[in-house]
């Protein structure tokens, strides 16, 4: 199956001439025009013509002995990312019509390496959600479902939902995400993949529309640790146009996974086993621990005091930089605009009709923490605790190697559910934000299915820039934990 | 205090701080790429980052950087190794982020100095509390359409260096010599060409009244004045509606005003209750703004003369009056000419012929110093021919007349129309033979004791030698003969 491979196998696979990119590609448009629509994990499918032309150059490449690291692979792009001459959504109808004249650098740094793009995939309005419930386009539904309860429809996470379905379901070989506070790590455990959230500063910014820029990360959702090590390497690298953007060199990340892990500390965080905590999640961080091990980790505990507020902290520095991110989506320049007679008028009218329920929701949270009068209280004290908790990240990794938790406190949950109580919604994130705000790579791998067979996943956390050993730890629970089960919804089934 | 205004309560004095938008002389902008070139068509001048595309990203300019710097050494004021750049946050449809890039919390400059001369010839310190960078906006066309209103995003993005003064200004005078010597140092600096006509020097004007001794009562900002003479318009209306409504028993309330140059009145703008809550947070697209103090050390020793030190030398080097010296260094141009024509020369006299014929031919020429017909050599080359005798002062204008019509060096012109002093004493006394031959009733009078007639026998001596006679020979020799 074509459409079941890893991202390091397809390019053995087209190294070895054993086929063409061109079939690689043809399958994954086939694979998409039989479940996409069941699926709406893409947005924008590319129009045959071109994914095959991209393809063929790909062939042209191997061929000539030119190939590059992700040449002729067929992969989703989030639709965050800006693609030249693509339209490029945001999932919004604010951006419902907007065609960039610019490529992302990091969809250009992939296109440098011989990448196909297929299309771009579904995602939370703005990249805000952890349920790909808010998109203007619908939601994306997990391939996943409950065993004995196949036909209650679930959420694939977010925000990167769309990404985290297409390559659970078989829709690409691999997919770009972006995660603020989770939305790789998040929706790659739901559907059963890995995903990977790169150092703060690791890929560059520019040419992906942003939601909150102190924490907005690009990075790979893979079906394999290794992948997600190549795929990185294709997409890092310092950026001149990105002022946060790390001039460090980018090292060989695949070549990390396999390394031994023997001798290594591993840290668990105590505040993060929380009470109320469900078994099967609980169950599963135990078997990991037990796993690394196994591998001959060493295994301490460890403590993140602040790490209780990190979700608070979060949910007020985000909003503050969204209502300043989104305040140009004015309905001037482009875009969605709604006429009226004056200028305030053409605002309100463009933004009420342009911006959904919980992009709206976190304008007007920022907006309000960042007013007069408030912004000591709220803005400045989060930015406070948010030191806090970086400094808690410092001192656990003056002791240990990396931390191992739980990516999320619960599997993939149904469609509808949570939508009434945002908080209950935002408590998808606790264990993913902290590290989004002290800026550290961090890797969810599948390890394995809760009682009603759903994939449970674990988050690796890692130094700055240190994202080599958390690959390596990756890959160690990935070997140890051997999963390879497959979706209710994908390319390969009843084929 | 020699500005107050007399009100039936009593006297009056103001109180005014500017703060000055001067926009930085750069190829690109503070953030972006894009050309900062004044008079481009519509929108020519204008990248993704300034017309706020999603997903663009601000850039720091360093030459923009390097320009505060230089500001602010020439302001004396202490440049800040830290600083930070924030979100100023508002919708206007000039504005394409939403936002503008500022220094709100942590400015790149602190404080510093202006020393400003007075009409009587003090001289005052006025304080500057800080300069910052910050983007410029867009400009909105309204006369375009009947209905709809246009925007041009060329200046979307141009650096501004927003200077702010302490409220230190106490009269109308001190805020047009304030706004007149920070102009100068710009230009001399070249970190802003200074022209509030092309907009590139903008004021707000803060103006607060107050009697003798009482602490600051409530201010009004006037926003964006745009020449000397309305600033100062602007504080003496502003001012007088100010004490009128105190007097009356009201209370000035804290507003942003526009001052109407045709009606010469401040008007409202926009309330207290109007007024926008920006917003203000540190713009996480930047990281902090950290200068090494090598560099800051490298710009302050590359750093030209400015213009007090400039004036004080001149005065100690060529021996000028300070008021002469004043003139001389108002623009960098006229001070390069001047001190061209003076390097080695007698300095009084270069400052009597820049100041005074040169200014006069470029007045009448309507040339500049840039594009005057008589080079700075020229000139000097025409001094040196007074200084050895070739010429004499009389004759030394129409040779300068010849050299502003016709552009040719003086000693083409002496030679072409035969200029050259008579120093040969033959000629000379023949000519006093001649005029004494020809006034033998005046050589009487003066003989009987009427010495004023001295000066009646060189001027016809000079006469009959067409002006070209060395004065001081013809004095000597005609002394001789009287009195032999």
């Amino acid at each position: 199956m074509l459409t079941g491979l890893t991202l390091t196998q397809a390019r053995a696979g087209l190294a070895a001439r054993k086929f063409s990119a061109r079939e690689l590609a043809q399958a994954h448009l086939d694979a998409i025009g039989r479940l996409n629509t069941a699926l709406n994990a893409y947005i924008t499918v590319l129009p045959e013509q071109d994914v095959l032309a991209s393809a063929d150059a790909a062939d042209a490449r191997y061929a000539a002995g030119t190939a590059g690291l992700m040449d002729g692979l067929p992969i989703g792009v989030k639709d965050l990312f800006c693609t030249k001459g693509v339209r490029t959504t945001a999932a919004s109808k604010m951006l419902e019509n907007f065609v960039p004249p610019y490529e992302s650098t990091v969809t250009a740094n992939l296109l440098n390496a011989g990448a196909v793009f297929l299309g771009k995939t579904n995602l939370d309005e703005f990249a805000m959600g952890s349920a790909n419930m808010s998109s203007a386009f619908g939601p994306t539904t997990n391939p996943w479902t409950r065993k004995g309860d196949e036909s209650t429809a679930l959420v694939p996470g977010g925000s990167s939902g769309g990404s985290s379905a297409a390559v659970a379901a078989g829709l690409a070989l691999a997919a770009t995400g972006t995660d603020t506070g989770g939305s790789i790590r998040q929706p790659a455990a739901y559907c059963g993949i890995v995903g990977l959230k790169p150092t703060y500063g690791r890929c560059s910014r520019w040419g992906t529309i942003a939601f909150a820029s102190s924490l907005d990360q690009a990075g790979p959702m893979t079906r394999s640790v290794a992948d997600a090590g190549l795929m990185l390497e294709a997409m890092a690298g310092f950026d001149a146009k990105d002022s946060t953007s790390s001039n460090r060199p980018v090292p060989e990340f695949h070549k990390a996974v396999g390394k031994s892990v023997k001798g290594l500390r591993v840290g668990i965080p105590t505040e993060y086993r929380a009470p109320g905590l469900p078994a099967d999640v609980v169950a599963m961080w135990e078997q990991g621990i037990a796993w690394l091990k196994a591998a001959g980790c060493e295994v301490v505990d460890v403590s993140l005091p602040h790490t209780r507020h990190g979700l608070t902290t979060y949910y007020i520095i985000a909003p503050a930089e969204c209502s300043s991110n989104l305040a140009r989506y004015d309905g001037i320049r482009f875009g969605l605009r709604k006429d009226a007679p004056t200028l305030d008028g053409v605002y309100e009218a463009t933004r009420a009709a342009g911006f959904g329920q919980e992009v709206r929701n976190r304008i007007l949270m920022g907006t309000y923490v960042l007013s007069a009068g408030y912004y000591d209280a709220y803005y400045l004290k989060a930015q406070k605790v948010r030191t806090l908790i970086k400094r808690d990240f410092e001192q656990a990794f003056e002791n240990v190697d990396v931390l191992l938790t739980p990516t999320a406190p619960s599997a993939a949950f149904a469609q509808g559910e949570n939508m009434d109580d945002p908080v209950q919604m935002y408590l998808n994130d606790i264990f993913t934000v902290p590290a989004s705000m002290a800026g550290v790579p961090a890797l969810s791998v599948p390890v394995g299915l809760n009682g009603v067979g759903l994939p449970l996943g674990l988050q690796v956390i890692g130094k700055h820039f240190d994202e080599e050993t958390v690959l390596s730890i990756g890959g160690a629970l990935e070997a140890a934990a051997g999963f390879t089960h497959k979706p209710s919804v994908h390319a390969g089934a009843g084929a | 205090m020699s500005y107050t205004i007399e009100g039936r309560t009593g006297t009056w004095e103001i109180v005014v701080g500017l703060e000055v938008h001067a926009q930085v002389i750069s190829h690109s902008k503070l953030f972006s790429g894009a050309s900062t070139t004044f008079g481009g068509d519509p929108n020519t001048q204008v990248s993704l980052v300034d017309a706020a595309f999603p997903g663009m990203l601000p850039v720091i300019n360093h030459e923009c950087v390097a320009q505060a710097i230089r500001t602010g050494l020439g302001l004396k004021a202490q440049i800040n190794l830290n600083s930070r750049f924030d979100r100023k946050n508002y919708f206007y449809a000039d504005l394409p982020q939403g936002y503008q890039i500022s220094q709100f919390e942590y400015p790149i400059v602190g404080k510093g100095t202006i020393s400003i001369e007075l009409q009587n010839g003090d001289v005052r310190e006025i304080g500057v509390t800080r300069l910052h960078l910050e983007q410029d906006a867009g400009k909105l066309l309204h006369d375009q359409d009947p209905t709809k209103s246009f925007v041009d995003l060329n200046r979307s993005g141009v650096a501004l260096m927003e200077i702010v003064s302490e409220p230190d200004i106490r009269e109308p005078e001190e805020a047009g010599a304030y706004l007149r010597k920070l102009r100068q140092i710009l230009r001399y600096l070249g970190t802003c060409d200074g022209n509030m006509e092309e907009g590139s020097m903008r004021a707000d004007v803060n103006v607060s009244v107050r009697k003798a001794g009482e602490p600051f009562r409530t201010r009004c900002e006037i926003k964006n004045v745009n020449s000397i003479r309305f600033v100062m318009q602007a504080i003496e209306v502003e001012a007088a509606r100010q004490v009128e409504i105190w007097e009356n028993g009201g209370e000035v309330d804290q507003e942003t005003r526009l001052f109407d140059p045709s009606r010469g009145e401040t008007r409202t703008m926009r309330s207290k209750e109007d007024a926008h809550d920006y917003r203000y947070f540190p713009d996480p697209d930047l990281l902090p703004l950290v200068l090494e103090q090598a560099w800051v050390d490298e710009l302050a020793a590359q750093l030209p003369e400015l213009p007090d030190a400039k004036r004080a030398r001149f005065q100690a080097e060529y021996g000028i009056a300070f008021y002469d010296a004043g003139v001389l260094v108002a623009e960098q141009a006229v001070a390069d000419y001047y001190e061209t024509v003076a390097r080695g020369r007698d300095g009084k006299l270069a400052a009597t012929w820049v100041m005074g014929d040169l200014f006069a031919a470029l007045n009448r020429t309507g040339n500049s110093i840039e594009t005057s017909p008589v080079s700075a050599e020229a000139l000097g080359k025409m001094l040196d021919l007074i200084a050895d005798k070739t010429i004499n002062g009389k004759i030394a204008k129409e040779v300068f007349e010849d050299m502003v019509e016709t552009g040719e060096s003086p000693d083409a012109i002496v030679e072409k129309k035969g200029l050259r002093q008579v120093t040969d004493t033959g000629v000379i006394d023949a000519a006093i033979s001649a005029i004494l031959d020809k006034h033998a009733d005046k050589l009487a009078e003066y003989r009987s004791g009427k010495d004023k007639l001295f000066g009646f026998f060189v001027g016809q001596v000079m006469k009959e030698t067409k002006g070209k006679a060395n004065p001081a020979l013809v004095n000597e020799a005609l002394k001789a003969r009287l009195d032999a």
